[in-house]
């Protein structure tokens, strides 16, 4: 393995994993919540529990914008391709969560339905162009590393006057989530999930900056490591973490100082917030309704509001019974508390939106083997590779 | 899809447009969210758009990374299925 040779990830993977179980205090037990699904799928990817002392343990975040998403807006979505015949452009991602009754996008394609899977919201706005007779409209999910191209999108199609593109908008603040997790009294009946510390999200951070989570910080005592992807970089942020636990510290601290500054991308905020306001509130899946914690399109902008241009129904949406989505996303359950986990539901046959993504804990877990014993020896690790 | 891959920049084009490299596939991204962006310069690439400037060394290390992960395979193959 070339990475390993090159710069001796292997010795500094070892090397921290022993500063980690060095530092980490023998009578004490961390519990670090990775916010960010990008985070979970590196930490099973590269087996990064099992480089940890068993005191210090991953509790898997709600930060996979696909798995977040309410069932009700699924449905909104199916509805807007199915009832109103418009070419429907989403992320590949959202085309295999079922809905209620199971029904999801690439269902309701298979039925005939103009569905589009795109990479980018520039393929919406070109198949707009293309389809000046129909309408377009772009299913919008994401945290606000991916609403700025949304944003752009919007501006680009005024100034063009593409009249027949729209934005179904449910982009979703990261920093509200963390503070509702924390906020004890909404969970009943688990309860809120136990968190000592959070690894902060590195892509997320690029754009909003180190600065939003200091909110969070200090009101709840908690701290926020911002951290990037990679299996050392995640391995130096949870001793980060763990040296603020010990201190008796609750700052926010930049691990990812190579790209994330404390301010952010100020050109991609300055067009976000000329076409998107924040919400009163939005439902998450598993965080129930959540204040100020998504954004919509601004009334300047109204034209290119799909939610108003077209009147979708009030309708009685249902998660799949059995899933226990909700309380994993909010890190009170671990995939294999599921029933339905590995038997009836599979990544060939999703039924929840943990198991589609492949930043779902439960597609996670099942991906990464550690369901076949529960802890230590599934993983694939670093070293295994050649 | 919460992915960033870098790339380099291999040419500028109208409409805040340019081409991006990755391991060979060449892309057309939009860089209207960063400034002053020039050929050779290596970015961070999320859904068709650049984020952020990186320096050439963390580019290599990230891909060298992502290429042994197999994540490079399953971000390119997204790319090109979406490529509508
Ligand atoms: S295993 Fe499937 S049904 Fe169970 S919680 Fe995960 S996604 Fe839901």
């Amino acid at each position: 393995m070339k990475y390993v040779d090159e710069f001796r990830a292997r010795d500094l993977a070892e090397k921290l994993a022993r500063q980690i179980a060095h530092e980490a205090r023998p009578d004490q037990d961390y519990h670090f919540m990775e916010f960010c699904g990008g985070h979970t799928h590196a930490i099973f990817r590269y087996g990064v529990q099992d480089l940890m002392p068993d005191n210090v343990e991953f509790v898997h975040g709600p930060g996979c914008p696909v798995c977040v998403l309410p069932v009700r807006r699924l449905d909104d979505a199916v509805e807007l391709a199915e009832k109103f015949g418009v070419i429907l452009c989403t992320y590949g991602d959202m085309m295999r969560v079922p809905g209620t009754k199971q029904r999801s996008l690439i269902r309701a394609k298979a039925d005939g339905a103009d569905v589009r899977m795109i990479y980018s919201t520039q393929d919406a706005l070109k198949i707009a162009r293309e389809n000046p007779d129909r309408e377009v409209v772009f299913f919008a999910i994401g945290f606000e590393t991916t609403t700025p191209p949304t944003a752009v999108a919007i501006l680009q199609a005024e100034a063009e006057g593409l009249k027949n593109f729209s934005v179904f908008c449910n982009h979703v603040l990261t920093p509200a989530a963390i503070a509702h997790l924390l906020d004890s009294d909404d969970f009943a009946p688990d309860g809120p999930a136990r968190i000592d510390g959070f690894l902060g999200p590195s892509h997320v951070s690029t754009v909003i900056g180190s600065k939003p989570y200091e909110g969070a910080a200090e009101k709840y005592d908690k701290p926020v490591v911002i951290a990037g992807f990679e299996p050392l970089d995640v391995m130096q942020s949870v001793l980060m973490l763990i040296r603020q636990v010990n201190e008796g510290r609750h700052e926010v601290e930049n691990e990812y100082t190579r790209v994330v500054t404390r301010e952010g991308n100020k050109k991609a905020q300055a067009l976000v917030d000329k076409v998107l306001e924040v919400r009163d509130d939005f439902e998450w899946r598993g965080l129930g309704t959540v204040a100020f914690s998504a954004l919509k399109i601004r009334d300047a902008y109204a034209f290119f509001d799909a939610e108003k241009r077209f009147d979708v129904s009030e309708k009685r949406s249902r998660e799949t019974k059995s899933c226990e989505c909700p309380a994993i996303l909010r890190g009170v359950k671990k995939p294999t508390e599921c029933k339905l986990f590995g038997t009836v539901c599979t990544p060939d046959n999703p039924m929840g939106s943990c198991m589609v993504s492949s930043e779902g804990a439960c597609a996670a877990y099942w991906t990464y083997g550690r369901f076949r014993d529960g802890n230590k020896t599934g993983a694939k690790r670093p070293e295994a590779a050649e | 899809m919460c992915l960033a891959i870098p790339a380099k920049v291999t040419a500028l084009e109208a409409g805040d447009m340019a081409v991006v490299a990755f391991e060979g596939v060449k892309k057309r991204i939009s860089v209207a969210l960063v400034d002053d962006i020039d050929v050779g310069d290596y970015v961070l690439v999320h859904v068709g758009y650049a984020l952020h400037r990186v320096s050439e060394e963390d580019a290599m290390r990230t891909l060298a990374l992502m290429g042994e992960a197999g994540i490079l395979t399953e971000e390119l193959q997204e790319m090109k299925e979406g490529a509508a």
